[in-house]
This record gives C-alpha cells, structure tokens and sequence, in this order.
C-alpha cells in the first residue's frame, strides 16, 4: 500500500481546511476507499478522516423534515423507527445494501458518493476507460453490468442505493467548504466525467457533503431493485418512485433509475405522463416504457432496459399500493 | 488366506452411522491451523508478479528498484527478459519481504516493458479463434439415415463458459528449509505425491522433502502439484534463508490456479414413434484455456445410442490452462445430452421421466436409474405437479421442474495404511492421504472403531503427511474407498494378531473371537471374553504394527455409480432471474460409511452446481484478455439464501451395501446444471441454450433470441 498522510479533524472547518489541498481525501466508513487504496485504483497523499467531525452524524425529523448527517451510519438510519415510519421505501434501500458489516461501517454520505463498481475502473483502466486510441474499453468489451444510458464516454453506472429515492424526493443535500454552505439538489451533487481524471460528483476542492435533508410527508414512495442472487449481490437495475396527492391520481410523480447511468437517471419523462393521471396498469406500463424511450443499451446490457421497465412498473405498484 | 470384509448389517456400530466429523470443533472456533494458517518464527511473505496482458512478451525487466528497498529480502525473476507470456496473470517476479504489504508494494517497483502481442480469449466464436483444432470424430451406426426416417428431431445449440473452481483458502504453501531438507505446508489433495513433484523441480532427492496438510480450505481438483509458486517459494526461502509464506491474492486464484473447460455444441437428436432414441450427431468445441480441450464424452449417460456421430474441436485460448474440476467433463456432458433429450421428449409430447424410462435400456445401469426415477418422482410428486411446457400461470412467476441423470466411476485409489495397536489398547492409523473436507479423517476412524470394537474417541487416526505410509490424491472420488480399504485390511490384520494372544487366556481359537462393545469375547458367548484394554495387555510389550494395502476393487471396494435429480425453479419472467426452489438428488455409492459425511457430499454438490447453474463465470474481456471478474464481487458463488430446500436420499441397503465402498464427491455435482436448465425450460416453456442461467440470457431466450447468429 502507498504511503499517505491521516488527519483526523475534529470540526467541519478544520475538515474544511485539510480537504482543500491537492490529494486530500475524505474518509467516511471506509468500506471501499481503503480497498481501492490497497489495490492502488485510487491513490491519496492524505485521507481526512470525518468519524471524529462533530455534527455530521444523526437523524431528526421535524415537521415532516427529515435531516441525516453524512457520517450517519446506514444501519442507524434503518434502526430510526420514526424516519422508516415516515419514508418506508428507506428500508428497502438499506436493506438492499448487502452486508450487514457493509451497513454498520458505511455511511449515508458514503452510499451517495460511492466510487462506480465498473470492472474497467476498478481493474485501473480509469472511470472513461479508454483504450490507448481513446475507445471505450466498456463499449467493445463486456457491457453487461454498464449504463442504458450512457453519457459521452462515461459508461458506468452510479451504484448508490440511496440516491435514487433521495432524488425522486427532491432531497436537497447539504455541503460545507471553505465559502460556508451550500445546498443543492441530491441529483446535482452527481455528474457525468467528460474526460479522463474528472470526478463523478461535483464537490469541488475543500467540500465536503454534511447531509441530506427531504420533505417526507404529504408523498408516497417505493424502491424496486432487480437482483440475481438473494445473497450478497449488487442490483442490476434500480427504480425509485415518489408519487404525490392521495388516491390513485398522482398528482406529481417523480421516477429515477440506480444502475442504470453514470448519475441517477431521472425519467422525467416518465413522470411527466403520470402526472395528474390516474394509475392504472396502463399509464403504469406507458410510464415504464417512457422512462426507457431513450435508453442507448450497448452489445451486452440489452436486457437492463427490461429490468428497468419492469422496476418501474413494480416501484410504481409498490408506491400506489396496488398490484401491477 | 485372510478374508476382509464389512460386517454384517447387524453387527455394524460404525459402519453406516451419522457421527459428526471429528474435526468440526477445530474448524468451527478458528483452533484448527490450515496451511495458510502456519507462522514460523522468521516468517517472510512472499508475493507474485503478475502479467497483465494476454498475451505478449517480455523486452526488459528491471528489479534493482524493488532489491533496493528495506525490507526485501529475496527478489526473483520467474520469466525474465525474451520471455513470450501468453495469458494475463502468468507469473512473472516473485519477492520475499517482511510483510505482505511489503511484498506488494515492492512488486509494484519491478518495472517490465512488454511488446503487447494480438490475444483471443472468447472461444464460444469457434469460427474467429486463430488456434482452433480438431479433437476427435467418432460414428457409429448410420445416423444420416436414421435421421431419415426418425419420427422427431431436435436440433440445438447449447453452452457453458470456462468458471473457476474459486477455493475459499487459496493456492499457495509455506515452505522451510533446516539445511538441505525442505519442509512445505501446503494446501494440497495430493500429499504423498507432492514431494516428488518438489524434489525434482528442487533437484533433491525426495527423501529430503516433508508435506503437511493437516486441513485444507478447498481444493476440488485444481490442488495436484507443487505448481510454479511452490517452486518459487521454496527457491525464496532458500535465498531468503528463512521460512517463506506464499498464497495467491484472490485475483490470481480465480485467474490462473484452476478452471473448468467450456463446452459448447450444436447437437440434433431423433426418435421413434415410440419414443425410442434413434439417432445422434453431435459436433463440440470448447477451451480449457492456452491447451484447448478434448472431447467431452457425448451423448452421455445413454452411451448405446445407436447412429450417432460426434466432432469435437479444440480451441486455445490466451487464458491459463483449465484443471480438474470436480467431476472433469461429466458436468459439461451431462448438460449438453440432457438439454437435447429433454427437449426432444418435449417435442415428443412425453414426460421427461417417461422418455428417458424408454431409452434406460443405453445406459449402463438401466436398473439402478429405474429405481432411482421413480424414488425421485415421488419425492418431486412429479406425477401431480409436472405439466408439460407452454402451460404458464398468470403473473410473472413461473414454476418448472426438471430431471437429469448421471454417473461416475469412484474406485478406490492406490493407499497404505499402517495400523499400531498398542499394550495399553491404544489404536492409531497413520496415512498419507488429506482430509480435503470430505471427512478423510473421520471415515479412517470408523474404519478403525468398526474394526476393533471400540468408540471413535478411543482410536487416533494421523493423516496429512508424506512420512505416513503412501496414499492417493485425493481426486476422482478415488479417497474413500482407499482409505477404508487399506485401513479395514490393517486393522483387521492387527486384530487377528491380538486375537492369537487372547486364544489362550478364554480357552478358544482365535477365529472364535470377535471385538465389540469394547471388549474381546466368544463369538455367540459374550461370558467368556475380557475388556479390549485386557485383551491388548495380552500382546506383550512392544505393539503390533500392522500395513494394510488397497489392492484394487474387490469385497471392500468397487465402482460405478448412478444418480438422479430433479430440480424445481422459479423464473421471473420479466426480470428474467431464476431462483432454486429446490433440488432432490437421489444417489447410490455402495456401502456408505458416514451417512451423515455422505449426505453433506451431496449437499455440497448441489450447492456448487446451484452455483454453476445460475451464476457462475469466467468473464474474460475481449479488449484487455484479462478477467473482468477475477474477484468475489462480480464472480458469483451461490449464497445459503440461492440455493432453495436440498434433499438428497442415499440408496443403501440389500443391492447397494454389498457393492462396497464406492466415492461420492463428485457424482451429485453433475446433474444440477442439466436438471435446474431443464426446470427453467419447463417452467418459461423455451430453452435457455447457456449456462449460467443470467437474467440476460432468460431474456433473451424469452424473446427468441436465444439461438446465436
């Protein structure tokens, strides 16, 4: 393992400050970062440590507000009665991430900025993973576990199991850097790199996320993730849905795919159609096959537009509380 | 001439008895030290330098940064400069250092130049590989002509990729030297044979080498020899002057230290208005890596088929060479036929059971497979729940079962087993075969109890070291019956030794004398007989040794198995991902020593062909030629919650106990690929022509898009 530097600070200003200079990174749970450290894909001169950073942990809900720090632990979160009672979709999320050591060490923050589990990336051919005459490894190798919807070069898939439901919510995340805070639509923390050494997320130096924050009340929500095994297993296809208004017209609904893009993918689409509709089988199905109109599967991901229908249509029955 | 031979079924306390594996305490609180478990004091940790391409060679290498650096101990070069690699993690450079972390980050300083050479690494595109070969072209009968005429036919294109055999405690040793003598704790199947092996790569006489295995974490066959990173740890600790630990990194176990050939091939099949087989053809290929393959045994099961023609093509690939993976070839076989004939007894309009009832009469062991069918069925209630394809249910839960049958060899390899009996009625055996996690250990032990009458704690079985007397490897379901044959033999002459002593003392002849229930005594007379610790106290002084020797198939041992399962699936039809509700295996394996040993085999079978099944693969990447998957995230193993209700029912009893001993490890891993494929056809009423069954290729086959271009 390559040497590097550990801070551990004790406030968001100091975190601040140490995450600021060029090779600093920081370090939540743990789970995965260390991982690619020791398999030298990723490579830090300082790893800034937010265990210790006072106000990045726990979960108040007020007001139909739920707030959750970034340092707050995924099985903390599914152990709050309250906020799963508010937003039963939650634990669906959770739940899905596997193991149960990965939910106890990993946290909200952690899930949402979680490094692309891409085969290419993670074997050190780099996020676009391109070859020495700039053509996409994932493009004309093996596909099968990469984006529907590419975005210029960048084919792999968000793999968070929390941002597409936090997206669907309007969650609004909360950052800190060297200017104060900011706060921004979960979906903007996200983005496509153009070119090779570009990030997945659009922190900028010295930022660092603090939480997130989402209006629970007044929607009703659901998660569909299509896994092949019962065990151990990431999804190949994630929907998350949150419908608002009562009864079976949706006035607004909001569908958003996991897996299936390089950022959570919002079929606004989708959504556009059911709002103000009725959900029936039919708008359910419409809505499914709008959320993939423009999917540009590659040689071996054909069938991951089926499983996005399908977790469409089943988030959606899930949400409405009817069978689809 | 002595006579060996099992007891009676009534005079058996052991024989066929469910004791639990004597070593399952060791093993399940952590005290039981596995090869990888070994520190010796001065310990160095070595790791290995991998190729990343598939292909290419060497132009420069260059250590002198790695030598450099504090804490290095030994670097060394395995293929230098000139040198032409020709699959991605061929090995490369090797480095002793004193600590893992240490290794790793000084095989990051080696710096190698390669020229990158042109790779092929997807042998299911036989037409594009540059390498491919015939293997062998095989016709009987004339089956253009029975093609002809045949009521019905089938034609298909079936599959199965390369996988990995992914044991949970890598490849790898820990090796010692005290002066000229080498001592390697290895994780091996094979421990007799490996010192050999050892001795000439190290140019010693074997004399001078000692393997210990005392557990293993997993071999299932790719576990035979020393390999080039046993070669390589010993040289280091040579150099090093200091014991050398050297275990594969979990990308390297998947990527070179075992795998099991793919198997594809476009088959037809035909038959007679009376559902009778008719006719055959067959033409294979398929990679077992660099070395290609040979012919996978076609059609298999129902080997009399009459008209059959077979071709089988080889094609190498720039991926490192496949090993024995349990059962080499059968699985691959069984599913390739099965598929077809199940299939075929679709397009008949029959019941699978029925259709291969009419054709039990080409297989070699009509009788047992009958049998086997009909307790099968009824555990299945196949006749209540089987419905022929095409008859869905509503929603997208679909249920299916489906059948196959196998068979297997499973005689007794070569074994010794020396057997001491001590003054104070002390029992040990001592053996130089390995407990691969079979219950090598546990079975001797019977054998030994059995024998002498006594309780399993009363005996000491030694195992796992070449200073023992020669045993097999632990291949081909080969271990059982040498094992129980050269120990029953031993002990039963030690026995007949105690007993010349006892004679006198009870006033009988030796061959009146029986032992059991811990004591000597009087056949049909238990008054006149002693305790066993007495009757030992009979023998003088010194104890008796004894060696017993396997001498092949005969009362103790013999061969040649049968198996049935049927598997029941469920499939999402518009996900496409299939889930193993449940899987019965019904299996004969002559004279069962530990049923419950016996029936965890079976468990174990149908849990790694669950695994085979549904999800696992080698993904090579036809732009890199490395692995994509060479890890445990995107390499799938079944988990406990994949693998649905597992039932297995063992044929014992009148016709199979006097059989003898036959091997079981490998049979119930054949059908379960065949059996779940067939299941998933019957539930979605259309074949998915690969294995694994990926919701992708559920899909696609749901499509009609199931046959390739």
């Amino acid at each position: 393992m390559r040497p590097f530097g550990y801070a551990a600070p004790a406030t968001v200003e100091q975190a601040v400050g140490l995450l600021a200079a060029e090779g600093s990174e920081a370090l939540a749970g743990g789970t995965d970062l260390l991982s690619l450290l020791k398999d030298d894909v990723e490579r830090v001169d300082r790893l800034v440590a937010l265990r210790g950073v006072a106000g990045l942990s726990g979960i108040e809900l007020d007001g139909g507000r739920l707030r959750v720090g970034a340092m707050t632990t995924l099985q903390e979160l599914r152990d709050h009665e309250d906020a799963i009672e508010a937003l039963p979709a939650l634990a669906v999320a959770i739940d899905g991430v596997a193991s149960a050591q990965l939910r106890e060490m990993g946290t909200v923050g952690g899930d949402l900025l979680q490094r692309p589990r891409c085969w290419y990336y993670r074997r050190g051919f780099g996020l676009l993973a391109l070859t020495a005459d700039g053509r996409s490894m994932a493009a004309e190798g093996d596909n099968r576990y990469h984006a529907i919807f590419p975005a210029g070069e960048a084919r792999f898939v968000n793999p968070s199991s929390l941002a597409p439901l936090l997206v669907a919510l309007g969650a609004e995340a909360v950052v800190h850097g060297p200017a104060g805070e900011r706060r921004l639509p979960v979906e903007a923390l996200y983005r496509a790199p153009l070119s090779p050494g570009e990030r997945e997320n659009t922190l900028a130096p010295g930022e660092l996320l603090a939480g997130v924050e989402a209006n629970v009340d007044g929607s009703r929500s659901a998660v569909y993730e299509v896994r092949q095994r019962r065990s151990l297993d990431w999804p190949l296809m994630a929907a998350a849905v949150t419908l608002t208004g009562s009864g079976p017209r949706a006035e607004k609904a909001r569908i958003v795919l996991g897996h299936a893009a390089p950022t959570p993918h919002v079929a606004s689409a989708a959504g556009d159609l059911l709002s103000g509709q009725e959900l029936t089988s039919e708008t359910v199905a419409a809505a499914a096959n709008a959320a993939v109109e423009d999917a540009r599967p590659m040689s071996g991901n054909r069938y991951k537009v089926q499983l996005a229908r399908t977790a469409v249509r089943r988030a959606l029955g899930h949400a409405a509380g009817m069978e689809i | 001439m002595a006579d060996y031979s099992w007891p009676e079924a009534d005079r058996r306390a052991q024989i066929g008895a469910r004791p639990a594996r004597l070593d399952g305490p060791v093993k399940s609180t952590g005290f039981a030290k596995y090869p990888s478990d070994q520190n010796p004091d001065g310990l160095l940790a070595a790791k290995i330098l991998t190729c990343p391409h598939a292909h290419a060679r060497i132009v420069g290498i260059d250590t002198s940064a790695a030598e450099a650096m504090p804490g290095v101990r030994v670097v060394h070069v395995i293929q230098g400069e000139g040198s032409e690699i020709q699959w991605a993690g061929d090995e490369v450079a090797a480095v002793a250092a004193v600590t893992e972390d240490l290794a790793r980050d000084a095989l990051r300083a080696i710096r190698v130049d390669y020229e990158v050479l042109p790779h092929f690494v997807t042998e299911e595109d036989r037409d594009g590989a540059p390498g491919a070969r015939p293997a062998g072209e095989r016709a009987e009968g004339d089956p253009d002509a029975a093609f002809a005429t045949a009521h019905r036919a089938v034609e298909r294109t079936l599959g199965m990729p390369q996988m990995a055999h992914m044991c949970l405690e890598p490849h790898g040793q820990v090796c010692s030297w005290d002066g000229d003598e080498l001592e390697v704790h290895a994780s091996t199947q094979a421990v007799s044979t490996l010192a050999g092996q050892f001795a000439t790569e190290l140019g010693l006489p074997a004399s001078q080498v000692r393997i210990r295995t005392e557990y293993m974490g997993g071999g299932f066959g790719s576990k035979f020899s020393p390999d080039r990173w046993g070669i390589v740890g010993a040289e280091l600790a040579r150099k090093a002057g200091a014991p050398v630990k050297l275990f594969l990194e979990r990308d390297q176990e998947v990527t070179v230290a075992g795998s099991r050939p793919s198997a594809f091939a476009r088959i037809r099949a035909a038959a007679d208005e009376r559902g009778k087989l008719v006719a055959w053809d067959s033409d294979s290929w398929g990679s077992g890596g660099l070395p290609g393959t040979g012919q996978t045994p076609l059609p298999y099961v129902f080997s009399r088929l009459p008209n059959r023609r077979t071709r089988h093509t080889s094609v190498p690939t720039n991926l490192a060479g496949s090993r024995a993976w349990r059962a080499p070839n059968h699985p691959q076989a069984c599913f390739l036929t099965m598929a077809v004939l199940d299939d075929l007894a679709d397009e008949l309009g029959l019941d699978p059971i029925d259709f291969l009832e009419r054709n039990l009469d080409l297989t070699g062991r009509p009788d047992t497979y009958r049998e086997q069918l009909a307790i099968a069925a009824e555990m299945a209630s196949w006749k209540e729940r089987w419905q022929p394809r095409g008859r869905e249910r509503e929603g997208a839960l679909q249920r299916g079962l489906g059948v196959s049958v196998h068979t297997w060899g499973g005689r007794g390899h070569s074994s010794n087993c020396d057997v001491t009996v001590h003054p104070d009625g002390a029992v040990e055996a001592r053996i130089g075969s390995q407990d691969i996690g079979t219950g090598t250990r546990t079975i001797v032990a019977q054998v030994l109890a059995e024998t002498f009458g006594l309780e399993l704690h009363q005996v000491r079985v030694s195992l796992g070291d070449n200073v023992y007397p020669q045993s097999g490897p632990s291949g081909g379901s080969s271990t059982v019956g040498g094992v129980t044959a050269s120990t029953r033999r031993a002990a039963q002459d030690a026995l007949r030794e105690v007993l010349v002593h006892v004679a006198p003392r009870l006033e009988a002849e030796p061959e009146q004398l029986v032992a059991g229930g811990g004591r000597v005594f009087v056949d049909g007379d238990s008054s006149r007989g002693m305790s066993w610790r007495e009757a030992a106290a009979q023998i003088g002084g010194a104890p008796i040794s004894v060696q017993g020797r396997n001498p092949g198939p005969g009362r103790l041992i013999s061969s040649g198995v049968g198996g049935v399962q049927i598997a029941e699936v469920e499939v999402d039809v518009d996900t496409g991902v299939v889930h193993v509700e449940r899987m019965i295996a019904v299996q004969d394996c002559g004279l069962i020593i530990n049923r419950r040993l016996a029936e965890s085999q079976v468990y174990g079978g149908l849990i790694m062909g669950v695994g085979y099944a549904l999800y696992e693969e080698w993904i090579p990447d036809p732009v890199s030629g490395r692995l994509l998957n060479a890890d445990m995230e995107f390499y799938k193993l079944a988990g406990l919650v994949d693998v649905g209700s597992l039932e297995v029912h063992m044929m014992t009893g009148p016709g199979y106990d006097e059989r003898g001993v036959i091997g079981l490890g490998e049979p119930p891993v054949i059908s379960p690929g065949a059996a779940i494929s067939n299941a998933v056809a019957n539930a979605i009423g259309v074949r998915v022509p690969y294995l694994p069954l990926t919701p992708d290729r559920v899909l696609d086959a749901l499509a009609g898009r199931g046959e390739p271009a």
